[in-house]
């Protein structure tokens, strides 16, 4: 029993998120793994299109291979993303928010990825950088297209509301779009892939930890096969939240350009 | 009053005793946050399959705004998730 137990050591969370840098060290431009898998997915990215636009360039019209992958992606999100949410007006918002749709699923996905398992998103700079990316957009968006007062006033005073009420509502609502918004898009996405990165360790130091001679071995099955399914959720997970970011972002963009939807 | 406990418990508790504290803390607060998005997430799901069910051809649009709702639903929770790791590790 006990050196079972005492092989089950859970490393602490520095030890799961923290990674040593290996260019650069002790400066502010330190580069880790992290950095690293974040280059690495900007340039998967970049290599995908830049293979299936080649493919379609050639006049290669039925798409085969990379171009199957890359045009259901595009066509997923102008189906069920963009013209569910911003209507025909946000097509031209497709590449933006194609890029964003698969840059955050590479860099989520890289969690289950044997020999690299760790999502960048489980560090928060990558998530805070793009939605306050977005934030920015949104809020420039929504000046051009309504002007300075005009953005203003349609975020801040929401028709119908009684004249009573509108100082309250008025201050919720400037909070909970110029704060709360990129917040909570930031966190959501963090914790998610957090969370997950943390329910898979759990599982693998079990299933690490019941690997022994001991006669406890024939409940080893059942921490692995969570494990295996877990990693398929994972998967699930990896896709939703880039579909949920993306789909916020278009939201937050259609939103701020045209009010009265 | 919790503050004059904890001033209290910080005098004579050894240091473990505080950690045991925080645990807890962390642990009851997380469960805690995780009520209400429960709920919540339940309570949009079932409408949405309702919704589905009952004009199967509006499926499409009602399964974008589900996933709407779900998202502004579960931050709460996300943040209680943050939260019972900054108390647990930080």
């Amino acid at each position: 029993m006990t050196p079972v137990l005492g092989a089950l050591h859970f490393p602490p969370i520095e030890e799961l998120v923290e990674w040593p840098g290996i260019f650069l060290k002790d400066t502010p431009f330190e580069v880790n793994k992290v950095v690293l898998l974040m280059w690495a997915g900007a340039i998967i990215v970049f290599g995908l299109f830049w293979a299936a636009g080649r493919a379609a360039s050639s006049g290669n019209l039925v798409p085969t291979g990379i171009q199957t992958v890359v045009e259901g992606g595009i066509d997923f999100v102008r189906n069920d993303i963009i013209l569910q949410t911003m209507g025909p007006a946000g097509l031209p918002w497709t590449p933006f928010l194609v890029t964003i749709f698969f840059y955050v699923f590479i860099t989520n996905i890289f969690e289950v990825i044997p020999f690299v398992q760790f999502p960048v998103n489980a560090r928060m700079a990558l998530p805070l950088f793009m939605s306050l990316l977005v934030w920015v957009i949104f809020n420039y968006m929504g000046v051009k297209a309504q002007g300075f007062g005009g953005y203003f006033k349609s975020m801040l005073l929401p028709p119908g509301v009684p004249k009573a009420l509108l100082p309250l509502v008025a201050l919720i609502e400037f909070i909970s779009t110029i704060f709360v918004r990129p917040f909570s898009m930031a966190v959501r996405l963090f914790a998610n892939m957090l969370a997950g990165h943390l329910l898979l360790v759990t599982f693998a130091v079990l299933s690490a930890a019941l690997f022994t001679k001991s006669a406890l071995a024939v409940i080893l099955p059942l921490p692995f096969a969570m494990l295996i399914l877990l990693t398929g959720f994972e998967i699930l997970v990896a896709i939703l939240q880039a579909f949920i970011f993306t789909i916020l972002t278009a939201v937050y963009i259609g939103g701020a350009m045209h009010p009265e939807h | 009053m919790l503050s004059l406990i904890g001033h209290f418990f910080a005098q004579t508790a050894p240091d473990e005793f505080l950690d045991g504290l925080s645990a807890i803390g962390a642990g009851i607060g997380y469960g805690a946050a995780a009520i209400g998005p429960g709920i919540g997430i339940g309570i949009v799901v079932g409408n949405a399959i309702t919704a589905m069910a009952r004009q199967p051809e509006s499926a499409g649009m009602v399964r974008t705004t589900m996933f709407l709702g779900i998202a502004f639903t579960e931050a709460l929770a996300l943040i209680g998730f943050v939260v019972f790791i900054l108390i647990k590790f930080a």
